[in-house]
């Protein structure tokens, strides 16, 4: 095995090539046990009687804006959906700036009124923060990162070890739509109409969904390595499978032909705004049309379904053949979250 | 998009899926197997990713065949791109060649050392940076079939006429029609039927393959990648077996011409002439390559950086060779999935996004 002894790009891509250096590096010192253990989305603490929901993400997103959003909302979405689909109510955030000298005020200025409006439109705090400034060269414009806190909603009871066959796989939306519109940004691919990211809080999804508390029993935002990675992972090792049918997953038509263009699998590109969740089948629609009264839920729907066919990832595609959905390996799409 | 879903539409698969199991269980009666070669790797992705391999029967076979050009890449060539990048050249690459294994690096391996590796999607990117950068040194890795060719020679015709001089092509440019001949003559590829690749036959023209098929007898279709064009392709081989013949049929006539892509071929012809050239894990198949021509050795990284790219010492327990000549399918290969996966390939086949090794080991464990 020609493993290298440096970090490659691949590392950070969200794939097989992560997965395996956070278990190699980071689970054997930090999390053996303990809330870490499992490598949750964020972790499950008790402060006194209450429990808290706690998680923390960076973003190096390339350019700094984009169609539907810039670094700043997803700084805030991505912690506050962390938290948000670990079953709480985010309520805290932290808010640290590493900026390249050279960076325009102007930028950073709309960069910051986008934070503050993508926060108090969920209700958010920004509580705390730090900036640093860098030499040109030692970073790319600006980076950020957040970290947030939220209450864990009571009623809700996630874990992977409850999803039985016949439970219902749901997404909120259209899939892959970020990683298309940040990379059609970034490599200036014009096209007739403007893809937009779906960058946006999944606060009010989880809220609704909580109401079918006794039958959700899995939820997840699929970022990097898209909803291949997400349920790619679930499935392993375990005593079930999924098998997701390709003429239910919701596509945007505009993603669609970026990712044709660029020879990507839609179902291994990011989403910031998009929920899995995997619930018994009776509360499938209600969730579903709960979630399409929302705007960040409009396109809702039913893509799957949890088999006895153990650790297998399966698509029916749209022509009546089978395959299995492999989890994205390396660098996928550097950069866009 | 609309006009792509028209060939992933599910009716109308069905409809031939029906009639390919009508076709072969007539074959079967004859105890005839139709032993297809996809040649392109493009074919089989969509094979893969549409899963329609599933979908034919028993006695109708599917085997991958070489037209990967990340696979059929010499390991002696990653050697010397490795060498120049980390000479301090600026490489500019297709992604897929990034973890392609040499004789003891790849690619990404020297980019984390920090070499100067740079992924594009079009192989004017890498004349734009050199237009910008005057300073650096420039080599972009031109590997590929006739597709890709006079794309990449365009870069070396725009250079001369600019009087770029810090941009050249380390060429492995590779062809079709002499690896058919090759196929069909070695004794070892059970192969009854060609499916033809797309876009190669849009540049060559069909006419480039009416001399093989007239020497061998073999029953070929020019068929396009999308499901629908993959499916009739396989249809219509099946019906020339029904029917006893052996011809070359143009399923992609949407696109493919008999005479080809004129101006593609004529910018070939201006800049390259053929050469004998060494294929990954086949060996050298005669009259199979194109190099720069005298005039433009300017432009020819290996003779401007004095690098060779034949040889070089692969892993030897890869199977990767018999894979591309159809002997073996992946699954056979006592590496794949263990110690040969897309993290660590051991071979090309594994590496590429095209290659047949990484499509099993994606869609078909």
């Amino acid at each position: 095995m020609n493993i290298s002894d440096r970090i490659l790009l691949g590392h950070g891509g969200g794939g097989k090539l992560s997965r395996n250096f956070i278990d190699n590096e980071i689970v054997t010192r930090f999390a053996q046990n303990g809330p870490l253990a499992g490598l949750p989305d964020g972790a499950l603490l008790q402060a006194g009687k209450e429990a808290i929901v706690f998680s923390t993400d960076s973003f190096v997103v390339s350019p700094l804006e984009f169609p539907g959003g810039d670094i700043g909302k997803l700084a805030v979405h991505g912690t506050v959906n962390d938290v948000s689909v670990s079953g709480a109510v985010p309520e805290w955030l932290s808010l640290a700036l590493i900026i390249e000298e050279g960076l325009e005020l102007d930028v950073l200025r709309r960069i910051l009124d986008s934070i503050r409006e993508a926060a108090d439109e969920i209700g958010v705090q920004i509580v705390t923060g730090d900036t640093k400034v860098v030499a040109r060269g030692q970073c790319d414009r600006l980076f950020i990162n957040t970290a947030g806190i939220g209450r864990k909603i009571e009623s809700l009871n996630l874990g992977i070890e409850r999803i039985q066959q016949g439970d219902a796989v749901i997404t909120s939306g259209t899939l892959g739509d970020h990683g298309m519109a940040v990379m059609a940004a970034r490599e200036k691919l014009t096209l007739n109409e403007k893809l937009y990211s779906d960058t946006c809080s999944v606060h009010r999804l989880v809220a609704e969904a909580s109401q079918w508390s006794d039958s959700v029993k899995f939820m997840r935002d699929p970022t990097r390595g898209g909803i291949a990675s997400v349920l790619g992972e679930i499935v392993e090792d375990r005593q079930f499978g999924i098998v997701l049918k390709e003429d239910s997953i919701p596509y945007n038509p505009h993603a669609r032909a970026i990712a044709e263009v660029l020879g990507i699998d839609l179902m291994h590109v990011a989403c910031e705004g998009r929920m899995l969740l995997i619930c018994s089948p009776e509360a499938a629609e209600g969730i579903c049309s709960a979630w399409r009264k929302l705007p960040e839920g409009a396109g809702a729907a039913v893509i799957g379904e949890v088999t006895d066919d153990r650790g297998r990832l399966i698509l029916e595609t749209g022509i009546g053949g089978r395959r299995m959905v492999d989890i994205p390996q390396g660098e996928l799409l550097p950069r866009i979250c | 998009m609309k006009y792509i879903d028209g060939f992933r539409d599910s009716n109308a698969a069905s409809i031939v899926v029906r009639d390919i199991h009508r076709l072969a269980s007539c074959l079967a009666e004859k105890s005839i197997e139709a032993r297809i070669m996809e040649v392109c790797g493009s074919h089989t992705m969509s094979i893969g990713r549409y899963g329609i391999r599933q979908m034919l029967p028993e006695n109708v076979k599917l085997i991958s065949g070489p037209g990967c050009p990340v696979c059929v890449t010499d390991a002696a060539y990653i050697d010397a791109a490795v060498e120049l990048a980390g000479r301090g050249v600026h490489v500019a690459t297709f992604g897929d060649m990034l973890k392609v294994p040499g004789s003891s690096a790849t690619l990404a391996d020297a980019r984390s050392a920090g070499a100067c590796v740079h992924v594009c999607y079009s192989p004017l990117d890498a004349l734009s940076f050199a237009r910008e950068n005057p300073d650096k040194e420039v080599v972009f890795l031109g590997i590929g079939f006739e597709t890709t060719v006079p794309t990449v020679i365009s870069i070396v015709k725009k250079a001369r006429t600019e009087s770029l001089k810090n941009i050249s092509v380390l060429t492995a440019f590779k062809l079709v029609p002499p690896a058919l001949e090759a196929l069909a003559n070695d004794e070892d590829v059970a192969v009854n039927a060609f499916l033809l690749p797309a876009h190669v036959s849009a540049v060559i023209g069909s006419e480039a393959y009416e001399g093989f098929v007239e020497r061998h007898r073999l029953a070929c279709v020019i068929a396009g990648f999308e499901p629908l064009d993959i499916l009739p392709g396989v249809q219509g081989l099946l019906q020339q077996f029904a029917e006893g013949r052996s011809d070359l049929e143009n399923q992609y006539s949407r696109v493919v011409r008999r005479k080809g892509n004129r101006i593609a071929l004529s910018l070939m012809e201006e800049y390259l002439e053929p050469a004998d050239c060494s294929w990954r894990g086949i060996g050298t198949i005669p009259g199979s390559g194109l190099v720069l021509r005298e005039e433009f050795s300017d432009y020819d990284a290996a003779k401007k950086y004095n690098v060779s790219t034949v040889g070089g010492t692969p892993d030897r327990r890869c199977r990767c060779g018999d894979v591309l000549r159809g002997i073996i399918l992946p699954g056979e290969c006592p590496l794949m999935g263990k110690e040969c996966t897309p993290l660590f390939p051991v071979g090309p086949c594994m590496v590429s996004s095209e290659g047949s090794c990484a499509a099993y080991y994606r869609y078909s464990r």
